[in-house]
């Protein structure tokens, strides 16, 4: 690797069903995301591959996560975590998924 | 022969209804994206087999959905709505300000002579309009920005563009409508507006006469009579004969003038339908009896449709959006339930029958006429 590129990540990125459905994709979906591996770069690496999700995990204009969607990391609730935070290494060298859930909420 | 293509949205997923021009027999597709709420799915009429769908959830926001196939396939185009500069307040229910924040799209009113241009009517109230198909979207702007805005109210549901007409006389002339700000039309293809609210009368806020602010549940008007229009508020029934300059109520003999759809047949500029409903409170039709009311005079003259349609225990409401005529010869009427019926007419409002009963909750029903 020359200076300047980026070390690029595979990471794994598990799918709710409606978004699923949405793109006709399968539950998991694997992700190229450079160094380091946040949730941001990941949803942006998402959202790159995918543009039909644009909106759909986090809103237009502000990029805030829509509110009844929920993301997490090897067991551990990431919904409120600053999205420039560092995920996990497991999570950055594929062995653990990053989660995207529709939150149990309405009928 | 002609044939009908009947577009139901519910509340989770779309479902496409075929018949032949005897509108008798009926081919049911769907769900087409099952568990969203369809708000609204309307075809293009210069291209009838691109049809546009508001696909949208608490959960994942708004889609925008095309068909360029009479809706056997799908894909998904933008859902980037955003407001024109810094969006500003309207009033809350508690009548504090409260930021414009983009919910949902309730209506797509496809352009009468361009197949790639299509607006939208959204909450919290604007007019959106794309010039590629949906594939992007831009706010006309002098709707919310003509000034009344800041005083603009929420209604139960929202508050929310619902009602998008074009006048085919005129290209520059459209009409759109707001719960609950009122009715609004603009004569410069959406430069400018004016509220056109004249006549009505809301005795549930502060002023009963006030130029913005009333629960405008829905509009009609038939194309080859554009400066008339009909109106179903939250309460009253009325009627413009000068494009909205002024109103005048027409509710006449109806048992109760509170209801949310009203609809103009196709060849008859002077024969209307509503549902009438109990009340704001009880969103249900009176006496357990779902009755289609038809007036052949314009208004104030209604006689009751109810062959076909239940007539006792029943306690459903038709939403807005809810009813549609086709333009067969023999003037056809649809409208679906929040019991998931979706009803249909053959013989303008005469007899009905049940296409399908058994739907969720129909949001809306659009018809198309196709040769």
């Amino acid at each position: 690797m020359s200076e300047g590129d980026e070390a690029i990540s595979t990471i794994r990125v598990v799918l709710p069903q409606h978004l699923r459905a949405l793109v006709g994709t399968a539950a998991e979906v694997p992700l190229q995301v450079p160094a380091p591996v946040t949730v941001r770069r990941s949803l942006d690496a998402l959202e790159a591959r995918y543009p039909a999700l644009g909106g759909t995990i986090r809103e237009h204009g502000t990029g805030k996560r829509r509110a009844f969607m929920r993301i997490f990391a090897c067991e551990e609730d990431w919904s409120h975590e600053s999205m420039d935070k560092e995920l996990p290494s497991v999570v950055a060298e594929g062995k653990e998924p990053l989660i995207i859930l529709g939150a149990i909420a309405g009928g | 022969m002609s044939k009908v293509r009947v577009l139901v949205g519910t509340k989770k997923g779309a479902f496409i209804l075929h018949a032949d021009g005897k509108r008798k027999d009926w081919e049911v597709s769907g769900p087409f994206f099952a568990g969203w709420e369809i708000y609204h799915m309307k075809g293009s009429p210069v291209n009838p087999d691109r049809i546009y769908a508001s696909q949208s959830s608490s959960w994942s926001g708004q889609v925008v959905q095309r068909s360029d196939d009479g809706g056997a396939t799908w894909a998904p185009v933008g859902n980037k709505f955003l407001y024109n500069g810094v969006p500003g307040t309207h009033q809350w229910y508690d009548g504090t300000p409260h930021p414009w924040e983009f919910k949902r799209v309730w209506h797509l009113e496809p352009s009468l002579s361009d197949a790639e241009a299509v607006f939208a009517g959204v909450e919290d109230a604007a007019l959106f309009k794309s010039i590629d198909g949906g594939n992007t979207w831009e706010e006309l702007a002098g709707l919310r920005g003509h000034g009344t805005g800041p005083h603009w109210q929420p209604g139960a549901g929202g508050m929310c563009l619902h009602t998008i007409i074009h006048d085919p006389s005129n290209a520059d002339r459209m009409y759109i409508a707001i719960s609950a700000a009122g009715a609004f039309r603009t004569d410069d293809a959406g430069k400018t507006w004016k509220p056109i609210n004249k006549g009505l009368h809301s005795q549930y806020i502060p002023d009963p006469t006030a130029e913005v602010g009333h629960c405008v549940h829905h509009v009609a008007m038939h194309k080859e009579r554009p400066g008339v229009l009909f109106m179903q508020k939250h309460w009253d029934v009325m009627r413009s004969d000068n494009a909205g300059d002024q109103w005048h109520e027409v509710s006449g003999n109806l048992p109760t003038d509170f209801g949310f759809v009203i609809d103009v047949h196709s060849h008859e500029p002077e024969t209307v339908y509503v549902v009438p409903i109990k009340s704001d409170a009880e969103h249900f039709v009176p006496d357990g009896k779902l009755r289609v009311y038809r007036s052949r005079t314009g208004g104030n003259e209604w006689e009751a449709m109810t062959k076909g349609l239940p007539q006792k225990d029943c306690y459903v409401n038709v939403y807005r959006d809810g009813m549609a005529v086709d333009s067969m010869d023999e003037c056809g009427v649809y409208f679906g339930t929040s019991g998931g019926q979706v009803y249909a007419s053959a013989d303008a409002g005469d007899s009905w029958t049940a296409i399908v009963r058994d739907l969720p909750s129909v949001l809306s029903v659009e018809v198309q006429t196709l040769a």
